[in-house]
């Protein structure tokens, strides 16, 4: 499924911590948040990388450090073999125009106090050197068609129009610069359901139309398996699973992945009492003070002694598709899906055997 | 979906609470375009309290500039015979100790209280705004040295430190009146730029957190385009409301000083300085004081007024 | 249709008023821009033991519908301008507040989408949920910690001895939720509404709670409204549903059958419109054009102008309920077509 084309963009461990201080004068450190601890991943040409994870577990930090809008405590980004971070003046403005960003919130991200027509022409004038001054308006018209908005609207104010519509404008102002990459974060979730489904047709449409490549960050995991080429799990700053859309779906081998896939509620009632569902104990721990060695064995099931001292890496195991960074991974099959023989799956989700750990069963 | 700003909605749980408004705005439609600040327009058109706060501070702007239309009376031709005399034909406020027309006084004094407002409103607002603006944007450092400089200044009360300033810096026959309408400003300013330093401030780091300025730098835009273009627009109105508010303060504390002796001197004619000279007789001539003191509330009431409406039609949470 | 769930409806004696009756309720916002009519005639019923799921879109007019229900709609701008909400046959509409407050946390209780709100920061949870039986039970404190400690080892709180005396902002969000879940319980309540309860939680924890309220619920044979958009968690735990949409109620009908065969063309786009294993890499179905404004109700069917099916009759005549089942209605006038599935 995924393409072999070239990495546009390439992550080789990536780090950031927010440091945690003491006293307003001399301030003095008293621990980090370790937002992003270590992440490494290839974005190809073409191609729709989804990240998936629940709240705190880095992805929006990822994000803004792919954007250079947050500056990595380590690590680096090449963007066409450049390394984003060591870039300066000129060549870091150029290298602006090649990654964009589409924001979660339609609502607080175009400025109320502008009209459509200078939100989505403000790429321009930033960067005039795209289009000559005389053609602006024609290009913001012609981007407002392209994002499926009624050119006659350049003048009006962004309350005027819906979700769905706002975050049309928004995908119009990051289309402007003609990027490579766009960075997708949570771009649907603040939407209506019925008009959901129309702005990732648009974002599909789109990529096949300019040959974008997409970092797709989402909670919802439906939709992240419909637009997504390959996928990554994050849990606490780590990608603890990656791998094409149909391995982490069809047979995902991390047992936070089987959790997360076993969580997600299925929207037919007649699978309700066949779905074998893991319920996590707990909430996720705190990216101030992660659990040492596995981050995931303090609400794993399978968590033994080594899980605290060692850490597991992310790296294909034995008789495992792709990556995964489980000591004990282990494939089995979570959601019903096409794939599911072609991994030669019909094992059902291993039933825990710590019940201080997992409320076995399902729900009723 | 759940609307982003329901989260915000609370204990009420009005997820679609407030749900006329949401859906009207999703209606792109059929009128004009229509801005932030046409709306509020819109809302401002249709209360009376801005209507009367306009007209009166109209009036009040316009005795400013042309104190001849309301009054052909010199307010400086003094004639002893009618001194202190009671209102009457020809002189519906009476007259004063010097035999003088108080209602002529008090519309010439207009101008002195309005330009000290304006003036004092203007630099206060300029360099309160500016601190603001960099001590929210910039953060760090620059936002702690900014912030304590803040603190240092706001806990010197407004009138104690024009006292201050004015005693130290006094007129005299020589200095013009621009030139001491302008000192009596700057010493009300100096220590009045506080508030609007710390509303800005903080309406600055709130806008700075918006998608839209991270978009902006996303994009690879200046700092100080950012400011012009993101963070000043959309830091505004509060300030707008702070000022027109403190205006109508700054020309109830001008004449405080010109009261006190060391505001605005004789000859030039003021509200405060009217009611210093009359304090004496109050028992004997009340009309002497009560006709400047009258006009000095009114034009602060209109002031507060105004900005009242401004906030209303403004604030993006009665909407 | 047979029902074979726990907590399918009982049989209920005839004559015999349900649970919570709400009838043709309407309610609208009077707004300085103009009238909003969020809520258009919604009846609904739910008898003990049930679990009816309100789908609907933001500005569906389920939540303001759950806040008649309640009586905590924000007056002005908000009014209840026709209809009736009973309770075993009572109109609480008709009862003066006095009467009706009596009523909440007794015998309907309510859950947020956002839990942190909901909770009084500068009061420890313990406290918080305390109060409800010092002030309905007339308890002391003392007794009524005991309770709430109770309470909270019910939720699953873990170490709740120990955290019975901690503040919202100290607990996470599941943890929040469970806390208003105690609270909503604590007067064992017949009915319970949960808004939204999952939105603002992760996936993994949004399981955690469902769980334990359906579980909540089986105990003490609840009703259970569930207001949501997720037709995920709809399939998980429902008996039945109402789809809303611009205020109406488009759809009623038992959950297994509204998956298997919508019968209203909204229903059926939402249904469609999710992503699914063997539509990877085609176009979703969507919806086309957006949500009515509520001052704007277009006139006949309000979702004729989104609708593939739509023709002359539905921009003039508003369609009435058609039953298209046993206990399944919808309103639309060619519903037939929907059901046999003539899209488009």
């Amino acid at each position: 499924m995924a393409p072999a084309g070239e990495a546009v963009l390439e992550v080789r461990d990536l780090v950031k911590h927010f440091p945690l201080t003491q006293g307003i004068v001399l301030q003095r450190q008293i621990g980090a948040v370790k937002a992003v601890d270590g992440v490494s991943l290839d974005l190809h040409k073409g191609e729709t990388l989804g990240v998936v994870g629940e709240s705190g577990c880095g992805k929006s930090t990822l994000a803004k450090l792919l954007m250079v809008l947050e500056r990595p405590t380590a690590g680096q980004v090449k963007f066409n073999g450049e390394d984003i971070y060591s870039l300066k003046g000129k060549a870091f403005k150029a290298m602006r125009r090649n990654i964009q960003i589409v924001f979660q919130d339609p609502y607080s991200s175009l400025n109320p106090r502008m009209t459509v027509g200078d939100i989505v022409g403000e790429p321009f004038d930033i960067h005039p050197e795209v289009a000559p001054r005389r053609d602006r308006r024609r290009k913001v018209q012609e981007l407002l068609e392209v994002v499926g908005l009624s050119p006659e609207h350049i003048n009006r104010y962004p309350h005027q129009f819906s979700g769905g519509q706002r975050q049309r404008i928004g995908i119009a102002r990051g289309l402007a610069l003609r990027p490579d990459v766009i960075i997708c974060d949570e771009p649907v979730s603040a939407l209506d359901v019925s008009v959901q489904a129309q702005v990732i047709n648009l974002f599909e449409n789109l990529q096949s139309e300019f040959n974008l490549s997409y970092i797709f960050i989402a909670h919802d995991l439906s939709i992240v398996r419909h637009i997504s080429d390959r996928v990554a799990v994050m849990y606490l700053g780590k990608i603890v699973e990656i791998g094409d859309e149909s391995q982490i779906y069809g047979a995902p081998s991390h047992p936070y992945t089987q959790a997360l896939l076993s969580a997600v509620p299925i929207p037919d009632p007649t699978q309700r009492d066949r779905k074998t569902q893991i319920v996590l104990q707990g909430d996720v721990p705190s990216p101030a003070n992660p659990p040492s060695g596995c981050r995931f064995r303090t609400r794993c099931w399978k968590a033994q002694d080594i899980c605290a001292t060692e850490e597991p890496l992310l790296t294909i195991r034995p008789g495992i598709s792709h990556p995964s960074a489980c000591h004990f991974a282990e494939q089995a099959q979570i959601v019903e899906t096409h794939d599911a023989e072609e991994f030669g799956l019909n094992q059902p989700v291993p039933t825990p055997d710590d019940d201080d750990l997992v409320e076995p069963g399902t729900l009723p | 979906m759940s609307d982003p700003t329901a989260s915000a909605a609370g204990v009420t749980g009005t997820l679609e609470g407030h749900a006329g408004s949401p859906p009207t705005t999703a209606e792109p439609g059929r009128e004009k375009p229509r801005s932030l600040g046409r709306d509020a327009w819109e809302d401002l058109r249709h209360n009376w309290v801005f209507w009367i706060a306009s007209v009166l501070i109209l009036i009040l702007i316009v005795m400013a500039i042309a104190p001849g239309v309301f009054t052909s009376a010199s307010p400086t031709a003094s004639d002893l015979d009618v001194s202190r005399q009671g209102p009457g034909p020809g002189a519906p406020f009476g007259y004063d100790l010097q035999g003088r027309d108080v209602l002529a006084r008090t519309i010439y004094g207009a101008r002195a209280s309005i330009l000290v407002g304006i003036f004092a409103t203007a630099f206060a607002t300029i360099v309160g705004s500016f601190m603001g603006i960099v001590a929210g944007y910039y953060g760090g450092w620059t936002d702690t040295i900014v912030s304590r400089l803040t603190d240092v200044f706001f806990a010197i009360p407004i009138f104690l430190g024009a006292i201050l300033v004015l005693t130290s810096f006094p007129s005299d026959e020589n200095t013009s009146q621009v030139a001491a309408y302008t000192k009596v400003a700057v010493a009300l300013a100096i220590f009045g730029w506080t508030s609007t330093a710390r509303i800005m401030r903080s309406s600055v780091i709130q806008v700075k957190q918006a998608d839209f300025v991270q978009a902006a730098r996303a994009l690879g835009a200046s700092n100080s385009a950012i400011i012009r273009k993101h963070v000043l627009p959309n830091s505004l109105t509060p300030v707008i409301v702070v000022a027109t508010i403190s205006l109508g303060g700054y020309i109830g504390a001008e004449a405080g000083l010109s009261y006190l002796g060391i505001g605005l001197q004789p000859p030039v004619i003021s509200w405060g300085i009217a009611i210093s000279d009359a304090q004496t007789y109050l028992r004997v001539s009340p009309h002497m004081m009560m006709f400047p003191i009258a006009f000095l509330s009114i034009t602060v009431l209109a002031f507060i007024m105004l900005g009242d409406a401004v906030r209303e039609a403004l604030d993006p949470k009665l909407r | 249709m047979t029902l074979t769930e726990t907590g399918s409806p009982a049989a209920v004696p005839a004559g015999t008023p349900p649970l919570l009756e709400v009838d043709n309720l309407h309610v609208e916002f009077r707004t300085r821009e103009g009238v909003a009519k969020a809520v258009n005639g919604v009846s609904y019923a739910i008898n003990a033991g049930e679990t009816l799921a309100v789908l609907g879109e933001s500005g569906s007019g389920k939540s303001v519908t759950a806040q008649a229900i309640m009586g905590i709609l924000d007056t002005p701008p908000g009014f209840v301008t026709k209809g009736s909400i009973r309770y075993q046959g009572d109109d609480l509409l008709q009862m003066p507040e006095g009467v009706r407050r009596t009523y909440r946390g007794e015998h309907l209780a309510m859950i947020f989408q956002d839990a942190l709100s909901s909770l009084n920061p500068v009061f420890s949870v313990g406290y918080q949920i305390a109060e409800m039986f010092r002030v309905h039970r007339g308890m002391s404190r003392s007794d009524g910690m005991k309770k709430a400690l109770e309470l909270m080892e019910l939720v699953n709180i873990p170490a709740a001895r120990e955290r019975v005396k901690d503040y919202p902002h100290q607990f996470s969000g599941g943890m929040r939720q469970r806390i208003m879940i105690a609270m909503a319980i604590a007067l064992d309540p017949e009915v319970l509404i949960a808004d939204e309860p999952t939105t603002a939680l992760d996936v993994t924890v949004q399981a955690q709670i469902m769980a334990l309220l359906k579980e909540l619920q089986r105990e003490r044979d609840m009703g259970l409204i569930l207001i949501t958009h997720d037709l995920g968690v709809v399939a998980d735990v429902a008996d039945k549903i109402a789809v809303m949409y611009a205020g109406r109620i488009v759809e009623r009908a038992p959950v297994y059958d509204i998956y298997a065969r919508p019968a209203h063309p909204y229903t059926e786009g939402l249904l469609a419109s999710i992503p699914r294993v063997d539509m990877k890499g085609q176009e979703l179905f969507a919806i086309k054009g957006i949500p009515p404004s509520l001052m704007r109700i277009p006139p006949g069917c309000p979702f004729n102008p989104r609708c593939g099916y739509a023709r002359d009759i539905c921009r003039e005549q508003d369609p009435p309920n058609y039953p298209v089942g046993d206990a399944h209605d919808s309103a639309c006038h060619f519903w037939e077509e929907v059901v046999d599935g003539t899209r488009r």
